[in-house]
């Protein structure tokens, strides 16, 4: 199987040694070449401990291996506190893992986050997604101060000045460039929906290289969306890859969509876990379904899995979607057998 | 004044062309005002911008002002103060994620921009405002800009 995808799984002698930069490409990632070898990619998040021990993160990430191309970590997501993505991120690539440092502007102005990004770079993280970030009334420390000094926009730019540029946003020259594949977020299910392509195009004018995007739990307008940017040619500038998710009940899914900002769930999917006898097997039927109608949508690159409190179940559904077409992403074990 | 912001950003069209005329007049006084009285009346100046502006637009004085290029819905509203936006939390109704009971900024800001003349200037990227000019007057700065670059 390896042989067949050339470039897409090589490795140094050691799994945390970076690769080798290829030709076209920004970053030494595996998540990169993944996308740039044509493939559909699959990616997951994984939930930051609330722990000073790196073992948790390592078991966490042991969940999806062999079904996931990159796994992001996220930072302070619903702005509760937990393990710095920043740290995550270091500890994953150190076991070989493709982490994807998120990078959210709640919590650090422009000063704490050029240089959080050059360290990223330093300890050998190779990606970096761009987001605002949930507000802090939504988490565990509603009295602390937003910062807020960029948006994600700003965000991106700054990232591509860092690495195109080799400096400052100051103009301080860098040393060596941090060599990142630089991404963003879209929600395309929340108004104004009719927009919400051109604010793509706005991030990926920005610089954003990759997109992974909110929750779909509705089809026909990802397709509506998609079929907007695919006119606009933007799916030829960035890889689009859309959130999928696991469902356990229609409690949960009614609880998600009246308490988290920016999901949206149709009514048929909430009636369908419904009327289910095993409402947590239909949830991850529906997750199946979905992502097999997004492989064959025309410009989506790939998925992103993003199943809080159900990690156990990534493996499966990302298996019985059969969207990976029998590829098997680097993970610590398949790399030893290899 | 919540509710005439969200009046200013019905009529974008209008308040785009009250702009476009009275902007220029305003920008000629203080011209003017520079050149005789120097820095004596940035105060009064400054309060007169930040009583209109916010009257009409609940104007945050923030010295980086984009009104033109965002439908007429000033985005230091924005309870993240996003200036590329909006963010991914919008409520179904259109409302803000962080104050249910606000229109989003920014989905006001998209539609006061589809009447707008040059509504198409939301489509380029607002880079992070400068946060050392917040509370300045935004006229004076422009007016002193035309005069430097005048007497170049």
């Amino acid at each position: 199987m390896i042989e067949e995808i050339p470039n897409v799984e090589t490795l140094g002698t050691n799994p945390g040694d970076p690769l080798p930069q290829l030709p076209g490409h920004v970053s030494h990632g595996r998540f990169e070449r993944v996308l740039r070898a044509g493939h559909f990619a699959v990616t997951t998040e994984i939930a930051p401990p609330d722990s000073a021990d790196p073992d948790e993160v390592l078991t966490r990430a042991s969940l999806f291996d062999g079904y996931v191309d990159a796994i992001n970590a996220t930072d302070g997501s619903g702005a509760h506190c937990h393990m710095s993505s920043l740290a995550v991120c270091a500890i994953l690539t150190r076991a070989g893992y493709s982490p994807i440092l998120q990078i959210s502007c709640r919590d650090r102005n422009r000063i704490a986050i050029q240089g959080d990004t050059l360290g990223a770079a330093a300890l050998g993280v190779c990606n970096a997604l761009c987001l605002s970030g949930d507000d802090v009334g939504a988490g565990d420390h509603p009295e602390a101060k937003p910062v807020f000094d960029f948006d994600s926009v700003s965000l991106t730019r700054t990232l591509r000045v860092l690495r195109d540029e080799s400096r400052f946003l100051s103009g301080r020259k860098l040393d060596l460039a941090p060599k990142l594949f630089i991404g963003s977020s879209i929600n395309p299910f929340v108004p104004p929906i009719p927009n919400r392509v051109d604010q793509l195009a706005k991030k990926i004018e920005a610089g954003a290289e990759y997109i992974q995007s909110q929750y779909c739990f509705d089809m026909d307008i990802l397709k509506e969306f998609m079929k907007k940017a695919v006119d606009m040619g933007l799916t030829e500038k960035a890889y689009i890859l859309i959130g999928v998710g696991v469902l356990p009940s229609a409690r949960t899914a009614k609880w998600m969509r009246a308490n988290v900002p920016g999901v949206h769930i149709p009514d048929a999917i909430i009636k369908r876990l419904e009327g289910a006898d095993k409402p947590l097997r239909e949830g991850r039927n529906i997750c199946v379904e979905i992502m097999q109608q997004l492989k064959e949508t025309s410009g989506v690159s790939g998925v992103h899995v993003m199943a809080y409190r159900q990690e156990k179940w990534v493996k499966d559904v990302v298996k019985r979607s059969g969207v990976l077409d029998g590829r098997v992403p680097w993970a610590p074990e398949t790399a030893e057998i290899n | 004044m919540y509710k005439v912001r969200l009046w200013s950003v019905r009529r974008s069209r209008f308040m785009e062309g009250l702009y476009n005329t009275v902007n220029p007049a305003i920008i000629a006084v203080l011209k003017g005002v520079t050149k005789v009285f120097g820095k004596k009346l940035d105060k009064p100046i400054t309060a007169a911008e930040a009583g209109l502006k916010g009257f009409l637009f609940d104007c945050q004085m923030c010295g980086n002002c984009a009104l033109s290029k965002t439908g007429m819905s000033c985005p230091m509203n924005c309870p993240k103060t996003i200036r590329n936006g909006p963010c991914g939390g919008v409520r179904p109704n259109g409302m803000c994620e962080v104050k249910p009971e606000m229109r989003c900024v920014w989905v006001a800001a998209w539609d006061g921009a589809s009447r707008m003349k040059d509504g198409d200037a939301i489509k380029s990227i607002d880079f992070a405002v400068d946060h050392r000019e917040k509370g300045t007057s935004t006229w004076l700065k422009l007016a002193r800009e035309e005069l430097a670059e005048d007497t170049k």
